[in-house]
This record gives C-alpha cells, sequence and structure tokens, in this order.
C-alpha cells in the first residue's frame, strides 16, 4: 500500500510548525507498514491532483499568501475543484484555510478572490484572534471528539449553506470568534485555523484523512485493514495536556463557550 | 532642581531596595512606579549620561552581546549603567538607569556624576518607544528570526518597528560639544537586518558586520523561511553560502541586492570545541586576535556584533580583545553551574534558530572527556529536602569513563506569555538531527507545563521512547536529570524564557546560583 501525499507551498505555506501536519501523516502512515510519497509543489508548478491521495496547505505571512493567492487562480484551481470533488481528502489550515473560501474582504474593502472549494468567506478584522482552542466535532464516525490546536489570525471567516463547520468551540474563538463555529468540511477536504501543527497531537483526525485517502484508493474493508491501531499514548497525553492548558488561559481572560 | 524627577528616582531606588530584601529580582516594578511619578524619567536620566545611551535590539543575542559590549567599555574606562538582568521592556529599562543614577551627586552643570554611557538591551517592540525617551548614539540590531508569533506578529512587522527607531535616531547633543552622529550597526548577513540600511535620516551612519571566513558555512541552502526572499523586490535570493539559518552571503538576482561589505568582519576562526573559539577580526583601527570563551556559532556573531560597537565607539582594540576574552556567560546563556559533580549548563532556548544552534552545540560536546576540575566544597543550602538525591556517589570513586556515558538533556518548555503561548514553534526546530545519534544519548527528559508537546515532537522526529521522559515539575525534573547524570558530565538544560526563571529558583534554593541581579 501506499499514500501519495501532495505538500503545497511548503516554503511559503509552514508558517507555525505545519510541517509537523505532514510528518505525522507520514508517521502514522509508516508505523503501519504503508509507503508514503511526499510531492512539494511550489509557486508556478502545474499539478495533477489525481495523482495524488493527500493534499495539504498550511499558513503564511500576508506577503506570502498574496503571491500565493494568484498561483492557485493561475496554475492549481480547476484541477484541485475537480479532484475534491470526487473525494481527494485536503487539509488546509489558517491562510491556506482562508484562501480556499470564496472570497476574503480586506480592510479597505477590496474583495480579493478565492479557491471556492469551501462555502465559506473571510472578513479581515480586529483584534487578531490568538489562543489555545478546543473544538467538539461530529466529523468522526464513531461518536464525537475534541480537537485541539492554536489560533492566531486577523480575517473573521463564515460559513454559507454549502459548507459544513468542522466543530464547535468549546474555548476560543473560532471561525470569526461570533457564531461559535470553527472550520469548514466539505466533502473529505477539512478548512480551520488550527495550528499547533494540528495532527500530531490529535491523532483521529490524521487517520480520518488517511482512512479516506485509502478507501479512495483500495477501497474501504483494504483501508480499515490496513489502519492498525497505534500506541497514542504520548499523543493522547498531549491532548489532553493542551484541553488543560486551553481551560486554564481561557479562565485567564480568552472567550470560552458553553457546549 | 526637578521635584519630579527626584521623588520619581527616589521612590524607584526604595522599591529596588525593597525588592531585593524580600529575594526577588523585580525588575519592572520599580521602574513602573518611576514612570507614574515622572513620566519623563528615563528620557531625563538618558539625557544625564555624558556619553549618551547604545541600544541592543534583536531576536538572538540580546543579552550576550550587551555583556560583551559593557565588559569592553569597563575595561576602556567607562562607567556603565546597563540593564544588566535582561530585563528589556520600557519599565526594565528604567528600572537599571534608576538604579543606576545618583539621588544626590550631580555636578556642576546638573548631570549624574557616576556613570558614563547607557547601555539598554531593549525588546524588539519596545524599540520604537525606547529610542524616542533614551535617544541613543547607536543602535545594533543582531538578527530577525521568526520568534513568538502569537506576541510580535510577523518578521516584516517586527523590522518595521526597528526601522522606526533608527528612523528617529537624531544628533545627540552633548554638553558644550558637537554632539555625537547617531549610526546604527548591523548584521551584514542576516538580509531583514541589512535592509534596514536606508531606515536612517541623512545624519545617520550606517556600518556592517558580518562573516567573512567561508569556511565557517556551507552551501546546503537555508531551512527556514523566514527571509528566503529579496527585501526591495521579492525575488527569492541566491546564497553562495549559509552560516546558520538565513544568515549567510546572499544576492537577488533580480534587483542585484546582496549582502553590504562590512567595516568589521570576521576573517578567520578555529572552534576550540565547548572551550569557545579564537577569532581573528578585522576593524577599521586593525585586526583583533582573541580567545572566546563561548562556544556556538551565534556567539561568534554576538563578539561581532560587540566589536563593531565598541570599534565604532573608538574604543582601544585591547580593551576590545580583553572584553572578548573576559566574558562571562549570563546565567542562562551556557553558564555553567557545578552541582554535585556534574556541570549543569543553562541555556535559554526561545525560538528554532536559539534551539538549533544548542542542539549542535550538544551534539559537539566530546563524549570521552576527562570530568573539570570542578569544587565539590559544600555548598550553603545544598542539604534542601528536594536537593537532588545522588544516585551516582558510588560512581565518584570509579576511574574516568566508567559507568553510564551519553549526552544527558533536559528539555524545559513553558506556554507562558513571555515563552509565546503558542509552542508549534517547537515543530521549527529541527530535531531530526538528534535522530541518526540517538545512541549518544543516555536520556532526554521533558519538564514544564509543555513536556507532552515536546516528547510528542521526539517521538515524530524519530527519537526512540525508551530514552524519553516526561516529568513536569521542574524542580522534580532537575533534581531527577542531575542524579541521572554521571558525575564529571554535563547535563544540558534547555529551557523557554520563563522556564529559566523557575530553573533559576530552583537552583538557588539549593544554594548554588546567584540571583540575576547579583550578576
Amino acid at each position: 500500500m501506499e499514500v501519495r501525499i501532495c505538500y503545497l507551498y511548503p516554503e511559503m505555506m509552514s508558517l507555525y510548525g505545519d510541517r509537523g501536519n505532514v510528518l505525522a501523516l507520514v508517521r502514522r502512515a509508516e508505523w503501519r507498514g504503508i509507503a508514503v510519497v511526499v510531492e512539494e509543489v511550489g509557486v508556478g508548478e502545474a499539478t495533477d491532483f489525481s495523482r495524488y491521495d493527500i493534499a495539504f496547505v498550511g499558513g503564511g505571512q500576508d506577503r506570502e499568501q498574496a503571491l500565493i493567492a494568484e498561483d492557485f487562480a493561475r496554475r492549481k484551481r480547476e484541477d484541485l475543484l475537480a479532484a475534491v470533488e470526487e473525494g481527494l481528502p485536503l487539509l488546509a489550515v489558517c491562510g491556506g484555510y482562508q484562501l480556499l473560501g470564496r472570497f476574503y474582504r480586506t480592510a479597505d474593502g477590496q474583495e480579493l478572490p478565492g479557491v471556492g472549494l469551501f462555502d465559506a468567506w473571510t472578513v479581515a478584522g480586529a483584534p487578531r484572534l490568538i489562543g489555545n482552542v478546543v473544538v467538539e466535532s461530529d466529523l468522526f464516525p464513531e461518536g464525537p471528539r475534541t480537537i485541539v490546536g492554536f489560533e492566531n489570525h486577523a480575517g473573521r471567516t463564515y460559513l454559507g449553506a454549502g459548507a459544513k463547520p468542522l466543530g464547535r468551540v468549546v474555548v476560543g474563538h473560532g471561525n470569526n470568534g461570533e457564531d461559535g463555529w470553527e472550520g469548514a468540511v466539505y466533502k473529505n477536504a477539512v478548512g480551520t485555523y488550527l495550528h499547533g501543527p494540528l495532527l500530531p497531537k490529535n491523532p483521529a483526525l490524521a487517520d480520518w484523512l488517511l482512512r479516506a485517502a485509502l478507501a479512495r484508493r483500495y477501497g474501504r474493508e483494504d483501508a480499515e485493514a490496513a489502519l492498525a491501531r497505534l500506541d497514542d499514548a504520548i499523543e493522547e497525553e498531549a491532548h489532553r495536556a493542551a484541553i488543560r492548558r486551553a481551560q486554564e488561559t481561557a479562565a485567564n481572560g480568552a472567550v470560552r463557550r458553553s457546549v | 532642581m526637578d521635584a519630579k524627577r527626584w521623588l520619581a528616582l527616589a521612590a524607584g531606588k526604595a522599591a529596588i531596595s525593597i525588592s531585593r530584601r524580600l529575594g526577588r529580582g523585580g525588575s519592572a516594578f520599580p521602574g513602573e512606579l518611576a514612570r507614574r511619578l515622572d513620566p519623563d524619567v528615563l528620557a531625563k536620566l538618558a539625557r544625564d549620561l555624558p556619553q549618551g545611551t547604545i541600544l541592543i535590539t534583536g531576536t538572538n543575542g540580546k543579552t550576550t552581546t550587551a555583556r560583551m559590549v559593557a565588559k569592553m567599555l569597563e575595561l576602556a574606562g567607562f562607567r556603565v549603567a546597563h540593564n544588566r538582568s535582561g530585563a528589556n521592556m520600557i519599565s526594565g529599562i528604567t528600572t537599571a538607569l534608576v538604579q543606576a543614577a545618583s539621588l544626590w551627586s550631580l555636578n556642576g552643570d546638573g548631570r549624574a556624576a557616576d556613570h558614563d554611557i547607557g547601555l539598554a538591551e531593549v525588546d524588539e517592540a519596545t524599540v520604537p518607544r525606547a529610542a524616542r525617551e533614551l535617544r541613543p548614539r547607536l543602535i545594533l540590531v543582531t538578527n530577525f528570526f521568526r520568534d513568538q508569533l502569537d506576541r510580535y506578529g510577523e518578521l516584516r512587522h517586527v523590522a518595521a518597528l526597528v526601522a522606526a527607531g533608527i528612523g528617529a535616531l537624531g544628533a545627540v547633543p552633548t554638553q558644550g560639544g558637537a554632539g555625537y552622529a547617531p549610526a546604527a550597526i548591523l548584521n551584514a548577513d542576516d538580509p531583514l537586518v541589512a535592509g534596514l540600511a536606508g531606515a536612517g535620516g541623512a545624519g545617520t551612519g550606517v556600518f556592517f558586520y558580518g562573516i567573512a571566513d567561508r569556511a565557517l558555512g556551507n552551501a546546503a541552502g537555508i531551512q527556514a523561511a523566514d527571509a528566503r526572499h529579496c527585501v526591495l523586490c521579492g525575488e527569492s535570493y541566491i546564497y553562495d553560502t549559509v552560516f546558520y539559518a538565513h544568515l549567510g552571503h546572499y544576492r537577488c538576482p533580480s534587483c542585484g541586492h546582496r549582502r553590504p561589505d562590512p567595516q568589521v568582519a570576521l576573517v578567520k576562526a578555529e572552534s576550540r570545541g565547548l572551550a569557545g573559539w579564537f577569532l581573528c577580526v578585522a576593524t577599521p583601527a586593525g585586526e583583533v586576535e582573541a580567545l572566546l570563551p563561548a562556544p556556538g556559532l551565534h556567539n561568534v556573531y554576538n563578539a561581532l556584533a560587540a566589536v563593531a560597537a565598541a570599534s565604532t565607539l573608538g574604543i582601544p582594540l585591547a580593551a576590545i580583545r580583553q572584553g572578548l576574552e573576559g566574558y562571562a556567560a549570563a546565567f542562562g546563556r551556557m553558564e555553567v553551574i557545578p552541582i554535585r559533580g556534574r556541570q549543569v549548563c543553562v541555556a535559554l532556548v526561545k525560538n528554532p534558530v536559539a534551539f538549533n544552534q544548542m542542539l549542535r552545540t550538544v551534539m559537539n560536546e566530546p563524549l570521552r572527556q576527562r570530568p573539570a576540575a570542578i569544587g565539590q566544597a559544600a555548598v550553603p543550602g545544598a542539604g534542601a529536602d528536594d536537593a537532588p538525591r545522588d544516585v551516582h556517589a558510588a560512581d565518584e570513586q570509579a576511574p574516568v569513563g566508567a559507568g553510564p556515558t551519553g549526552r544527558c538533556l533536559l528539555t524545559v518548555i513553558n506556554d507562558r506569555a513571555a515563552d509565546g503561548k503558542d509552542v508549534s514553534w517547537l515543530w521549527d526546530v529541527d530535531f531530526e538531527q538528534l535522530v541518526p545519534r540517538a545512541g549518544e544519548f543516555a536520556f532526554i527528559h521533558a519538564a514544564g507545563i509543555r513536556a507532552e508537546e515536546m516528547a510528542l515532537r521526539l517521538k515524530y522526529a524519530g527519537f526512540p521512547a525508551g530514552r524519553l521522559a516526561v516529568r513536569k515539575d521542574i524542580g522534580e525534573a532537575l533534581a531527577a536529570a542531575i542524579a541521572a547524570t554521571p558525575p564529571g558530565r554535563m547535563l544540558w538544560v534547555l529551557p523557554t524564557y520563563t522556564a529559566l526563571l523557575e530553573v533559576r529558583e530552583v537552583i538557588h534554593r539549593w544554594g548554588f546560583a546567584p540571583h540575576f541581579w547579583e550578576v
């Protein structure tokens, strides 16, 4: 078995330890004896997304993000949309999440077009929304689970009818600090503001992406058989520590919502 | 007489004295109090320094560079008012000048009689304000690395803050004299820092320092995306040599922006392992050769920065050399403390670049060496209940090299405001470099508020879980790590900022280290 990962814009869009997300996918596949290929795709390179099993894009600084937005529109948009439409698992974090929405409206009212993968749009705002986040998500077939991470964004993202949220904010701000939702899900594509990086201390989400990837290529049964249970003691410890820390820091002034 | 200034000074000094008696560092509160009583107190005190003030900023190396400059100035006969404690926000700087200023003895012209020159290491975000109040004659910038994005925002924003400080530089008046022409001293090898050259006004001088000796670099390319793109046109730089991170010899193939030729240049450097470096530095006044007792390439940059500042001030070469050779590390900047026969080396790691540099230094420690002749004399307070128990007591009579050997490392990761609340930066540290040589480690212990995140990072780097242990409480973890370290060997302790303060408290409680304000 093999998983082919497309790491989009690794040079420019890896602001908050985002490499750790790719590393988590790689390790968790390798530990199960699944071969992994990571291909890095940068600005100016056209890509056939149907060749991949998972795509990842992280967050960047403002200047890089403007370059990426243009590159997405010019070279990758149609192909990526088609691949996600037929089930390509994708994770987009922070700036990458914003770029995959319909548009980003800057502080002076200008609308920068996005890829339009998620029925979501983002409006620049102040102050920045910064801090630990705990989300409760219904993404997983086995029942609701917490997802933990750290957010740091000025944009406020709002979801249209065509996007489901990744989950409900328990601690932190989430998409916009107003409606209590965090992230977006469309088919097997997940967008979120949570970095940290996200996947190492949310192994269930990492495995959700791997499961979708393997099921798409090898069928559901073989995917289940290949994804043997791992010893996630250290992962679960880090996950619990992040929840504890979010609750402690929330007590010191951050937003906290009741579920 | 300025009653407000006097009152602020008197209250500030009283607060310093009280907080010391209470056994607290208290670096911020006295300055805050003084500023409450006279908002202009820092500006007034800075004006009273006859030789003006030097401001040192940048992401890494501020404390070490400032200590080296202080030593050189003192050797040249200056009396230096310096925020040695490393408290580098506006209140901490005020505390330092309040402490240095004299309450009673003013010269005939009203200037302080007991200090000649001010030396302030300044937090990057505080630079515009500090520059306005201190009116420095020199601003020295060490480097810009990604650091605490939750606090400072993006790197370009940090560079803009420092640029504003340089832009505010003006001629500094002296009593009866022509005044000092202001100058910026910039790291030529960091494109983001060198890019500040145009930030000053027409009267502001610009001096560069950098490494000329390419033998210290490699052409392997740069890891971090901090400064990949030309500060002028956005094109990707070509690096002919990289020393570490994005420091190196760079040029832009599109607009031609390139590393400027430094006036103060490292011509040659030979590593002496953990003992430090032999350096040969070219300055406009001639070459300086010195033994720098501090390992790590980052300390070579700190030394170059200090030489550049001293050289710009006209300090004699002999004082510069002696200043380098007499450098003594501050607590938490690789100061080695003998505890129970072990050498405990505590080094602050506050961002990926600093952490990578320290990991490199740890990996360069020779594995089989004679234990250094360090005192095992009775230390007051060493019998405290939580002091490390000595599981290797029997080994102490054993021949050198017997018993367990290997590198011993304790990481202490906190996520308070001063550490950066976002620990994602740990994932940008190159722990993968440890993995091929994981067998050389006796252990890596993880402590602090986010110890679990560190363990997770090491697991995903591929470090064997059997050599890892998590013990969150810093005192317990330090005692256990010391006990697990064979006598005579080095225990590397790598804490984030607030973790460093806790480590210091623990070591002090055991009776081993000076409080930082006594250093």
